[in-house]
């Protein structure tokens, strides 16, 4: 029988050996795969892919900052597993509103909640494809469901972490910053 | 083809009209959507409405995509009723629990319509 391509009866007969050789293979495999793990340019087709899929835009990565605005919204996915850390999504309140109404065909005056659900929304479908691109992370690497912040003259603080990928866009007149977080791999 | 109901799983609201509207685009017409907030709420709707197709995320608060296919299966709620997963986890190992909870299928987002449409019409034509 066919799953979606997978073959139900290779699935049911794949064996993993016991826990810990299990965990030490995992461990040493997540080490090995550093250089995926922190490609920017994962990052860079991730946003791609769920901008083009979702939103049918195509975006640009640029320099700098992303265009600031009085009122910004932040969703925040966080992993967790044998790499954590978390992926956020930060934007100005037009370009959030520009977004959610390319995602829902829908008009919007205001951050309401279908806004914040759609960048919540997104920010989960780049974790999710981000880490999708590194075989080890893919299985071994949970998400949270996502949290969404929105307001004025806030900051977002990570004390240290292991390595950091931010990167800005720009589709039409809006532009957003991802950035990747790794606080820890196991 | 004759009138589909279909019941979509998502803890987001937007997600939800997102699949309503490829499932329309992959020629499910008449289309009669009930939306669920959670599992917890999808298996209330499933004790009052007959579905002909469940489609639902996993990773979902208070009850995932995954317990709350288990409960539907365990309570024989829907008899025969082809469910897909729609999820960010794309792993071997996540498609190998859904199959074990009862999937018949299985679509990562972001996706298509024409995905959905691929998935989704075999089932309907099937069932």
């Amino acid at each position: 029988m066919l799953f979606n391509g997978v073959r139900k009866s290779a699935i049911a007969t794949s064996r993993f050996g016991d826990a810990k050789e299990m965990e030490r293979t995992m461990t040493l495999s997540l080490r090995d795969s550093v250089h995926l793990v922190s490609d920017p340019k994962n990052l860079d087709a991730s946003v791609h892919e769920v901008f083009q899929l979702m939103l049918g835009v195509e975006c640009q990565r640029i320099e700098g900052p992303a265009e600031v605005e009085p009122e910004s919204v932040t969703a925040v996915v966080g992993f967790g597993g044998l790499l954590s850390g978390a992926c956020i999504f930060k934007t100005g309140g037009s370009a959030a509103m520009s977004i959610a109404a390319h995602m829902t065909g829908m008009e919007f005056e205001e951050i309401d909640d279908i806004v914040k659900d759609g960048i919540g929304e997104i920010c989960n479908m780049l974790a999710g494809v981000w880490k999708g691109k590194v075989p080890d992370l893919a299985a071994n690497c949970g998400l949270s469901v996502p949290a969404v912040i929105t307001g004025r003259d806030y900051n977002l603080h990570v004390q240290a972490p292991e390595f950091k990928l931010c990167h800005t866009f720009s589709f039409d007149k809006a532009s957003f910053e991802v950035t990747i977080i790794c606080d820890g791999m196991q | 083809m004759s009138e589909i109901r279909a019941l979509i799983v998502d803890d987001s609201s937007v997600m939800r009209k997102i699949v309503e509207r490829s499932l329309r685009q992959a020629g499910l017409d008449p289309l009669i959507v009930h939306e669920a907030g959670s599992g917890i709420e999808g298996l209330d709707l499933l004790r009052t409405k007959q579905v002909d197709l469940i489609l639902s995320d996993i990773n979902m608060p208070s009850m995932d995509g995954l317990e709350f296919l288990r409960q539907v299966r365990a309570q024989n709620l829907a008899p025969g009723v082809p469910v897909v997963m729609i999820t960010t986890e794309s792993s071997e190992e996540h498609v190998k629990q859904a199959i074990l909870a009862g999937a018949q299928g299985y679509i990562r987002k972001p996706f298509t319509a024409e995905q959905v449409k691929e998935r989704v019409l075999p089932l309907i034509n099937a069932a």
